[in-house]
């Protein structure tokens, strides 16, 4: 068992482009850490210079004690699961699964107990003698995992080991490999381009854009306290809406004003982000969760003050009712949301927001009970929780805080 | 048969009528593919009739169908007074020889080209198919005067060894191995194998359908092969069954045409390749199936 440190590690390739770019981050022992980011924002890259896939431009690689930038992939006592499973088509299942052992020239008795073995922990014990072919999506995906875990390495790395599956095979073999991580307590890198995934799996999770590393934190945290406004945008589903706000001075406090309505923050959110003072006057990003907007009178009661507008459509989930509504206020359209938001697959949503962005509209979701007694074209109140928005700075695209 | 609904019975035809359309159809496309069957294939009949048929027979009615009397007599002399069996084998060793290391040498440098990164692949590759753009017979004089000195003349290395490698095999194998989701081969780079073992056990088992292609396109080369055999041998030892052939059908065997006597060793010859393609016919129209990730 080892932990992964990665130390100013940059990618570039021939031709000038930097696919990484001085990424530090320290993998714990036993830890499971997601890479996510859009596609072309280095997570991939990042995973095969651990590899040995890709060569290390610059900076420095770790397992463990050793540094592995010079050694080759079959010295780094890794295993990697690719997506789209890279079995090898003419052997079984079992062969599959030994080749590793047998190119480790592990003696014979003990690779078919370890592949036995690894076939108990997978349900994979029937199809050991199948090839990979006659095996459905799932099993394959279990096989690409059977050869990983019967290596028994330092290090698992998952590149979007799920992303060839559908949708409710991905969430139960999600389930699974957490489990089997969790028993093996094998140090995981996993990268995915799904935010869903990544809140789910990681135990921390790094957020890459354009082969910059974003943020690095827990998946609540990073939720509840995005670095800038691209995590923001990017985590979470559906992604938080970004509106144009303006601090104002109000008594002794600050005032937020979103389009013609005023806000008062509450001291303690003043007292948590101190810097919104120096902000008074000047437009700021203001970020609210969907589920930070509800129906008066409901969880967060309203008093606060509220945004008014009209429903644009109704998407009943059965677990909640996500509303589309319409409001006078300027929506932040700068790229850093928008990539963020495309990449969370809610391209629909992007359209409705460019749909409705003539001038100063802007659509926002809001996460209501099921209940909501909410349809097209009513004109609908939401309630704001003023203790849970988030302020960006326009310039740097930095939460303010 | 745009008529608009409800005209009658006459503007639409009914099932009965469009069925026989149909049949029309098929029965005069069947004989047209029949028709066009037999011009191919009539060369190929009067060459095995012609070769169960007397001398005399053969001279007086060279195209009959149907031999009388029905003689072996040919394929007897073919065996007795000629070096039949001494052409089948040198056919053999050359065909043999050339047809494995082939599929060997053909596959090593496709995988090369393919996969391994090393300067001056891209010209190594140009250069290949620049091969391929020269006519075979440009090159007989220069490859006759390049084996006499390198000594292999009249020796089965000055008839192998050219025909080792082409450069039509190794483009085939460079494109079918560039079809191999390079995922797989670095799933086994860090499982621990070599890049010779990565070749052999992993790739080259996938390559199947390709090595079969080329293993049938060799061994149908090389055994028909007549050019490189004239100029890089000349004892009558050396002669394989095209030599042996082409000099029994350019008459230096004295009295008469021999009509029977030259078609029975066509024949003969005929059979290996005939039955190659016969049962691996599949195969080789399907030369993608296999290429794609399973």
């Amino acid at each position: 068992m080892a932990g992964v440190t990665l130390t100013d590690v940059s990618k570039i390739y021939d031709d000038g482009t930097r696919a990484v770019s001085d990424l530090s981050l320290d993998v714990e022992d036993g830890e499971l850490v997601v890479f996510v980011g859009p596609s072309g924002c280095g997570k991939s890259t990042a995973l095969r210079m651990i590899a040995g896939l890709e060569e290390i431009s610059e900076g420095e690689i770790k397992i463990g004690d050793r540094i592995v930038n010079n050694l080759r992939p079959r010295d780094r006592d890794v295993a990697m699961v690719f997506q789209n499973y890279a079995l090898y088509p003419h052997m079984t299942v079992a062969e599959n699964i030994g080749f590793a052992l047998r190119m480790r020239k592990v003696p014979k008795g003990e690779a078919r107990r370890r592949i036995e073995e690894t076939a108990k922990i997978l349900g994979l014990q029937e199809h050991l003698r199948r090839k990979p072919r006659q095996l459905s999506g799932g099993q394959r995906q279990r096989v690409a995992m059977g050869r990983a875990i019967v290596r028994e390495p330092h290090v698992f790395l998952m590149d979007e080991p799920l992303s060839n599956l559908d949708a409710k095979l991905r969430v139960q073999m999600r389930a699974e490999i957490s489990r089997i991580q969790r028993q093996l307590r094998v140090t995981t890198v996993y990268v995915t381009h799904d935010q869903v995934e990544a809140m789910t799996m990681g135990d921390r999770v790094a957020v890459l854009r354009r082969g910059l590393l974003q943020q690095f934190e827990a998946p609540q945290r990073l939720y509840e306290r995005p670095a800038n406004l691209f995590v923001a945008s990017f985590i979470g589903s559906p992604a938080m809406n970004m509106l144009e706000g303006t601090l104002e001075r109000n008594g002794d406090g600050i005032a937020c004003r979103i389009g013609s309505a005023s806000f008062a923050l509450p001291p303690e959110v003043l007292k948590d982000r101190p810097a919104l003072a120096d902000h008074l006057g000047k437009p700021i990003a203001v970020g609210i969760r969907p589920e930070a907007l509800d129906e008066p009178g409901r969880r967060n009661g309203g008093g606060g003050g509220s945004l008014r507008g009209r429903v644009q459509g109704i998407e009943a989930l059965g677990s909640e009712l996500l509303a589309y509504v319409d409001i006078e206020a300027q929506p932040i359209l700068v790229e850093d949301v928008l990539e963020g938001i495309v990449d969370a697959e809610a391209a629909a949503d992007i359209a409705q927001i460019k749909g409705g962005s003539d001038g100063a509209r802007a659509t926002v979701v809001a996460r209501l009970e099921p209940s909501a007694n909410v349809h097209p074209d009513d004109t609908l109140e939401l309630a704001v929780d003023l203790r849970r928005l988030h302020f960006f700075d326009l310039d740097s695209g930095l939460s303010i805080v | 048969m745009s008529a608009t609904a409800g005209t009658g019975p006459r503007s639409l035809p009914t099932v009965a009528q469009s069925e026989r359309r149909q049949r029309i159809a098929r029965t005069l496309t069947y004989s047209f593919l029949i028709a066009v069957a037999i011009v191919y294939i009539f060369p190929f009949v009067i060459a095995i009739v012609t070769s169960f048929k007397t001398e005399p027979n053969a001279t007086a009615d060279p195209l009959g169908l149907w031999p009388s009397p029905v003689t072996t007599t040919a394929f007897n002399q073919l065996y007795k007074d000629q070096d039949f069996l001494l052409w089948v084998k040198n056919s053999m060793i050359v065909t043999l020889s050339v047809t494995f290391l082939r599929v060997f040498l053909d596959s090593l440098a496709g995988y090369a080209l393919a996969r391994l990164r090393f300067r001056g692949r891209g010209l190594a590759f140009a250069a290949i198919v620049a091969v391929m753009a020269v006519p075979g017979v440009v090159l007989l004089i220069p490859k006759f005067l390049m084996i006499r000195q390198l000594g292999m003349y009249d020796h089965y290395s000055g008839m192998i060894i050219p025909l080792l490698v082409d450069a039509a095999g190794v483009f085939i194998m460079k494109n079918f191995f560039e079809s191999i989701p390079a995922s797989v081969e670095e799933s086994a780079r860090i499982d621990g194998a070599s890049i010779f073992r990565i070749y052999w056990s992993i790739v080259l088992p996938m390559a199947r359908p390709a090595l079969v292609t080329i293993f049938i396109l060799s061994f149908q080369g090389s055994w028909n092969e007549l050019a490189h055999f004239i100029i890089s041998a000349q004892s009558s030892g050396l002669n394989t069954l095209t030599k042996g052939v082409a000099q029994l059908a350019s008459g230096q065997l004295g009295s008469g045409n021999r009509y029977p006597l030259k078609l029975a060793a066509s024949v003969l010859m005929t059979i290996p390749v005939a039955l190659l393609f016969f049962f691996f016919q599949k195969r080789i129209m399907n030369v993608q199936s296999g290429a794609l990730k399973e």
